[in-house]
């Protein structure tokens, strides 16, 4: 049962047209990354999710509410973190998720969000003594503050430290596990693969791809490669007549294995069969930045 | 209606734990006035000034660097920076509009400039003698309407700038203007006629505080102007605000 549901949407600003044709679903409980370059149009797309802007064209859907004329009841149930929001300098964590707890019919404990977010010992620290983690941590604790039934976060974890990046990525499956639906938006291959139930690969303003992040891979560059050095000279015929093969190469002393599907278990296999140990073995995987530049013919970041 | 108290009550407590703008808005016109009346010659009624002290003729004259500092210097640079940080935006995501973040900042200009005005009254009273302003009724009109030119000055600014730097870049000619016609920079009885004439128009209309506070009844024409900037600088600011 979507929660979300967006069909051709489109959207300009004067002449130039941010969102050409933008059509996807967002299933209860899932995290759903819309992934792609900056400038590729994903921003406008949630902002007309969230009811920020008027779309040109096209039909969105939110908990079968319009986002335009169901405003005030979608506010209660639609919690939005925006891009590079910040808050007035000398205003305090507790009082900010206090004020903004205010406005909901029922909020979530904002002491214990607080807690959640591991900003209990900032509860009465200014804005401007914040790091930028602990910043970002509470901008998700604002957007939640509301007990949300939707949250929608926008490059979440944009100008954080790695370590700062993993635990807030943690904090969005915690989020989820409480039944809170995701609309994730990312620049951030990493972040979509490790995070995202499902992916809408936008480029230029198009959906140019639609599946979870495994699948999308395996469906756009579908080649792995295994290698290894064998433990005892080995013929390449016990491989190369697996079906899963599609290629035996050598580099010196290295096999170098190429195939599709379950090719790492066809050769594993055959190497116990005849008492080969496969040393240094390695499966390398197209990852979602390669999918992506199948998919667009442009790198993802640069 | 209960968001509104909220963020008023939030944005009250900033106003509040901002020290040197509160000293600056609030105190900075009785700051002055101690300081001049400190001076013996000030104190003393001169017939330049129609038998008046010049600590007397140019308290009203004080009342107008609150007007300016808030009206078109502290409110725009607030609004553009709550805009350029993004809070607004949040705001409009939430169940409170950031209408209601205008609003609070709009009584807090205004109780930040009726404090300001008491405070320099008082004191001007109680340490100088110079008498409070004699025909209350008229200094209050003069005193309301003039506050909500120079705010809606201030909304315009806000309207226009697009981050907190470009509002303060744009209120500084405002500024000027408003204190050097409002005869802070020089008092007025040593501009020629013609531009002390013209400030007698322009927000916050320093004739009509000055005839209010001496006894007169201010002058409805210059009421009626303030009312003309506040409407229309108002309308057209609410037709140009960005919210992000």
């Amino acid at each position: 049962m979507p929660v979300i549901e967006v069909s051709h949407l489109h959207k300009r600003y004067g002449e130039t047209v941010a969102v050409h044709d933008v059509s996807f679903d967002v299933a209860t409980g899932e995290i759903f990354g819309v992934l792609g370059p900056n400038g590729a149009g994903k921003t406008t797309t949630v902002e007309c999710v969230a009811g920020l802007r008027v779309p040109d064209g096209g039909e969105v859907s939110v908990l079968g509410l319009d986002p335009r004329r169901d405003a005030t009841r979608l506010r209660q149930l639609v919690g939005v973190q925006l891009q590079e929001s910040r808050l007035p300098d000398r205003l305090r964590v507790a009082e900010a998720l206090d004020l903004y707890a205010s406005f909901y019919r029922d909020p979530a404990d904002p002491a214990q969000l607080i807690d959640e977010l591991g900003l209990g010992e900032k509860r009465n620290t200014p804005y401007d003594k914040l790091s930028g983690g602990q910043k970002q941590r509470l901008s998700i604790a604002l957007a939640l503050v509301g007990n949300p039934r939707i949250a929608i976060l926008d490059e979440l974890t944009t100008g954080l430290d790695p370590q700062a990046r993993r635990d807030t990525w943690n904090l969005i499956e915690r989020v989820r596990d409480r039944g809170v639906t995701i609309v994730l938006v990312t620049h951030f291959m990493e972040e979509a693969e490790r995070l995202c139930d499902r992916l809408a690969v936008i480029d230029k303003g198009r959906v140019v791809a639609l599946d979870s992040p495994a699948r999308l891979v395996s469906a756009v560059v579908p080649e792995q490669r295994i290698r290894f050095r064998p433990s005892t000279p080995l013929d390449d015929q016990l491989l190369t007549g697996l079906p899963q093969v599609t290629s035996v190469t050598r580099s010196g002393a290295q096999v170098v294995v190429t195939g599709t599907g379950d090719v790492l278990h066809a050769v594993t296999s055959v190497l116990a069969r005849n008492q080969i140990i496969a040393a240094d073995l390695r499966l390398e995987q197209a990852t979602l930045d390669d999918a992506f530049v199948e998919l667009t013919g442009h790198r993802l970041t640069d | 209606m209960h968001a509104f108290r909220q963020i008023l009550k939030s944005e009250a407590r900033l106003y509040l734990r901002d020290t040197s703008t509160l000293v600056l808005t609030i105190g900075l016109p009785t700051l002055i006035l101690v300081v001049l009346g400190l001076i013996p010659t000030l104190r003393q009624p001169s017939p330049d000034l129609d038998g008046q002290s010049f600590v007397t003729y140019f308290t009203p004259s004080l009342l107008v660097v609150t007007l300016a500092m808030v009206g078109v210097n502290v409110l725009p640079t607030v609004l553009a920076n709550y805009r350029e940080r993004g809070i607004l935006r949040r705001l409009a995501t939430t169940p409170a509009s950031p209408l209601a973040l205008l609003l609070a900042q709009l009584v807090l200009a205004l109780v930040g400039i009726l404090a300001s005005a008491l405070l320099l009254a008082v004191v001007a009273r109680l340490a100088f003698g110079v008498p409070l302003p004699q025909h209350p009724l008229g200094f209050a009109a003069a005193l309301v309407l003039g506050t909500a030119a120079l705010l809606a000055l201030g909304l315009l600014v806000a309207a226009v700038a697009p981050t907190a730097k470009s509002a303060q870049a744009l209120a500084v000619p405002v500024f000027m203007a408003v204190m050097f016609f409002g005869g802070v920079y020089l008092p007025r009885f040593l501009l020629p006629d013609f531009l002390a004439e013209i400030g007698a128009y322009t927000p916050p209309g320093v004739q009509a505080l000055l005839d209010a506070w001496t006894g007169s009844a201010p002058h409805p024409l210059h009421l009626a102007i303030m009312v003309v900037v506040a409407v229309a600088a108002g309308a057209l600011a609410t037709k140009l605000f960005r919210w992000q």
